[in-house]
């Protein structure tokens, strides 16, 4: 009966879809996503916009409240006064801060200088006081040694590197550090939230066919094989839905904020790029957009929103760079067969116990090396995806299917990508051989202490 | 005529534990068989390896004389003492879910479950979740599900545990009705009083060996032990060489109940003209072994040691 697997994977699929709570959680994380991100957006955005502004009390004599230099994020007003007195008036203002230089300040003895706000004074708005003050006392400073005017100006330069990977046949190609890594985590995350949300739902799905009694019945209509490999596959539909789904419903209602919001915010719509491309590559996309607005607010707090845009259409001039075709049939491969074995995994588990408070013991040994190269991977892997704990890794079937997918955006030989496809295929096929063989035996023992000595005597127990 | 199933020389062991040893079997189609023995006997292994969930490791089945194979899955229904349903699934979707697995059509299965339903009073419940029926109901529901696909070969593993006795009646009807059908029927149980007045053949099976078979009539004769109840009015005081008084009873208004056993070469009808010449015959019938007596004999008889353990589950 060859179309026992495909009504077993049928039911598996549609009574999961039909749920409700899949609905519902279908529809609140893409809203949840959106929101966080709009958020994230919303401060990012915000602190770069607002100027604020710091009262300079002066009392060096040395002019140095004037010619402190205006920035986006600050504006310097001198005022003028007793400390005691400014500080009252200072309360009652709407100024964000006062700056105090103090009587004797000089080149040699720069100390004194304090900073009051209303509140805790923000490290930003400290480092943005400092950095001003830095940038007088510097100038000075090398005046005083007899640089002159031109000179100083004629040092200053504004730095920005761009950094160009050459792979092995001596091709250049354009390469951004960050949107690289982003792809590599982003990719990585789903392969482990994937392999976690649905790998457990085969173990439930299978211990509740078990406690339910129903498991007998089956199997005097179908094989153990295809019972569980109907449910792998069918619990694999229903995430791939949901994934799906969710990459389309989060990339609507972010466009739905940001076009409600857009004239306060100065993002550029990156998810008119996204809806383009299929929804991995959105997801992708999505990923390292938001990644890299992070990181351009926080990391170069001086970057406007001119060069936020450039620095953007850098990061999509990157992705182009990449070998895409070859980290998207990686992840693929990657994504089903650690799904696969893992899945089958879990499907044991599921069918060797009786109780669902007994998986513990055996969810430990599992869960292990999949934490662990998630882990690993985002840390020793992202930084350094060539070497031997990266190679390692990636060629143990339990831990490559994260471990290579980090490893693919920064390039891999392809003679490491088919060793490591192998091996995860030999790792697959065995591993769900011993699962089926649990399985098998597992489904129809009950009441039984379930020991690993236990479970490696059904794997000989003849059919 | 040739026995729809056969069993030759079947053995089975997990592990350790042998669950059957040399077991064969025949079952005649159109019969209703009985396989007894206590709990743990291996009476669940053989069904498990007729219904294929798990395969002998010595022997074989056959059925109608072909080697059991895939393809008899179709032909088979059974019903596990350990019963369940999908409980999140509604009592129609459920139904055709399993007789579709069973290789009917979508539209063939849609009508026999309808008039399943129909018949056995559930039509209004086949849009409801399982798990908001009663116990009785999903045991109905489980019935329909084992025999919906008309199977040759209909094995009930402990049939009428846990049915209230008015769906227990039910149920025996429609197993009667299948049988005059064509339909086969194996029961399975330790209960053996549930089913003997219903089986046709019978095999006792105790610690993985089978110790009896053939038809219940022909088992009863061989164990038949020349005892009968009488009942009547008057003094009975039986001196006589070839019947012995085994209980006597004295009851009010000279009433008495005596169990009496004949000798060899007398026969009841001897005991009848000696007590009609003395005291007045009420009631007269000959004691029969149940199918439970006769096991139990049985068993002592051929492995007395094992009788008095506890027989354990695998």
């Amino acid at each position: 009966m060859p179309s026992n697997f495909w009504l077993i994977t049928q039911r598996e699929y549609l009574t999961r879809v039909k749920k409700r709570s899949f609905l519902i959680l279908t529809l609140l994380v893409p809203v949840i996503i959106a929101a966080f991100g709009f958020f994230i957006v919303k401060i990012a955005t915000s602190d770069n916009e607002t100027q604020e502004t710091v009262q300079v009390l002066d009392k060096s004599g040395q002019n140095l409240g004037q010619r402190l230099v205006n920035s986006p994020q600050m504006h310097f007003r001198p005022v003028a006064g007793n400390l005691e007195e400014v500080k009252k008036q200072y309360l009652k203002s709407e100024d964000d801060g006062l700056l105090y230089l103090p009587a004797g300040l000089s080149l040699a003895t720069p100390n004194g200088v304090q900073l009051y706000a209303k509140g805790n004074v923000s490290i930003r708005k400290q480092r943005a006081v400092e950095d001003a003050l830095d940038k007088l006392f510097s100038e000075d400073k090398m005046k005083a040694s007899g640089l002159s005017q031109e000179k100083l100006d004629a040092l200053k330069t504004d730095i920005n590197v761009a950094s160009i990977n050459l792979d092995e046949s001596g091709k250049e190609k354009n390469s951004n550090a960050l949107a690289t890594s982003g792809i590599a985590y982003a990719l990585a995350l789903l392969i482990y939230a994937f392999i976690f949300m649905y790998g457990v739902q085969i173990m439930r799905g299978v211990g509740e066919e078990k406690s339910s009694r129903i498991m007998e019945v089956m199997l005097s209509s179908v094989k153990p094989f295809e019972l569980m490999m109907g449910k792998i596959i069918g619990i694999a539909a229903v995430g791939l839905t949901q994934f799906l789904l969710w990459g389309i419903l989060s990339v609507g209602a972010t466009s739905a904020i940001t076009a409600i919001f857009a004239d306060k915010l100065t993002a550029p719509k990156t998810e008119t790029a996204a809806t383009t491309a299929t929804s991995a590559d959105a997801d992708q996309a999505a990923a390292a957009a938001v990644g890299r607005q992070v990181t351009s607010a926080d990391g170069s707090a001086a970057a406007t929103p001119a060069a936020a845009v450039s620095e953007r259409f850098g990061v999509f001039k990157a992705l182009r760079g990449l070998p895409l075709g070859m980290i998207a049939f990686g992840f693929v491969i990657y994504f089903l067969g650690g799904y696969l074995l893992y899945g089958a995994l879990f499907g044991a588990i599921g069918a060797a116990v009786d109780d669902q408070t007994d998986t513990q013991q055996f969810m430990f040994p599992i869960t292990m090396p999949l934490i662990l190269s998630y882990i690993i991977g985002v840390s020793v892997i992202l930084r350094n995806p060539d070497g031997p704990v990266a190679f390692w890794m990636s060629m143990i079937p339990f831990t490559s299917p994260i471990a290579m997918v980090i490893r693919l955006p920064f390039g891999v030989p392809m003679w490491q990508l088919a060793l490591s496809i192998g091996l995860l295929i030999i790792g697959f096929i065995g591993t769900v051989w011993v699962a089926a063989r649990i399985y098998r035996v597992g489904v129809l023992m009950y009441g039984k202490k379930i020991t690993y000595r236990e479970l490696s005597k059904w794997l000989f127990y003849k059919g | 005529m040739q026995p729809i199933l056969q069993a030759l020389n079947v053995r089975k062991t997990y592990g350790d534990h042998v669950a059957l040893n040399d077991v064969s079997l025949e079952i005649p189609e159109r019969s209703i068989f009985g396989l007894l023995g206590p709990n743990g006997a291996g009476k669940t292994s053989l069904i498990r390896i007729i219904t294929q969930i798990t395969g002998a490791d010595e022997g074989e089945i056959r059925i109608r004389g072909e080697r059991l194979a895939p393809r008899h899955i179709a032909e088979i229904g059974y019903l596990p003492e350990e019963r369940g349903l999908y409980k999140k699934m509604k009592v129609g979707e459920q139904l055709l879910y399993l007789a579709r697995l069973k290789g009917l059509s979508r539209v063939e299965a849609t009508q026999r479950i309808k008039a399943w339903l129909q018949r056995l009073d559930l039509t209004p419940w086949a849009e409801k979740n399982v798990e908001d029926l009663s116990k009785g109901m999903q045991q109905k529901v489980q019935f329909i599900a084992t025999v919906l696909h008309e199977p040759k070969i209909i094995i009930l593993d402990e049939p009428f545990s846990g049915f209230d006795p008015i769906n227990a009646n039910l149920i025996k009807d429609e197993i009667l009705a299948l049988r005059d059908k064509g339909a086969t029927i194996i029961f399975s149980t330790h209960r053996m009083e549930s089913v003997e007045e219903m089986c046709d053949n019978i095999a006792l099976i105790n610690r993985s060996r089978k110790v009896l078979d053939g038809p219940v009539g022909a088992v009863r004769d061989t164990f038949r032990t020349q005892t009968y109840s009488v009942e009547g009015k008057g003094r009975l005081m039986i001196v006589h060489p070839d019947f012995e008084v085994l209980e006597h009873n004295e009851r009010e208004n000279g009433h008495f109940h005596d169990i009496i056993r004949l000798h060899a070469g007398t026969t009841p009808n001897d005991l009848l003209r000696y007590l009609i010449g003395n005291v007045e015959v009420q009631a007269f019938r000959e004691l029969i072994p149940s199918i439970n007596e006769i096991f139990i004999r049985r068993v002592r008889e051929t492995m007395p040691e094992t009788l008095m353990e506890e027989p354990v589950m695998p």
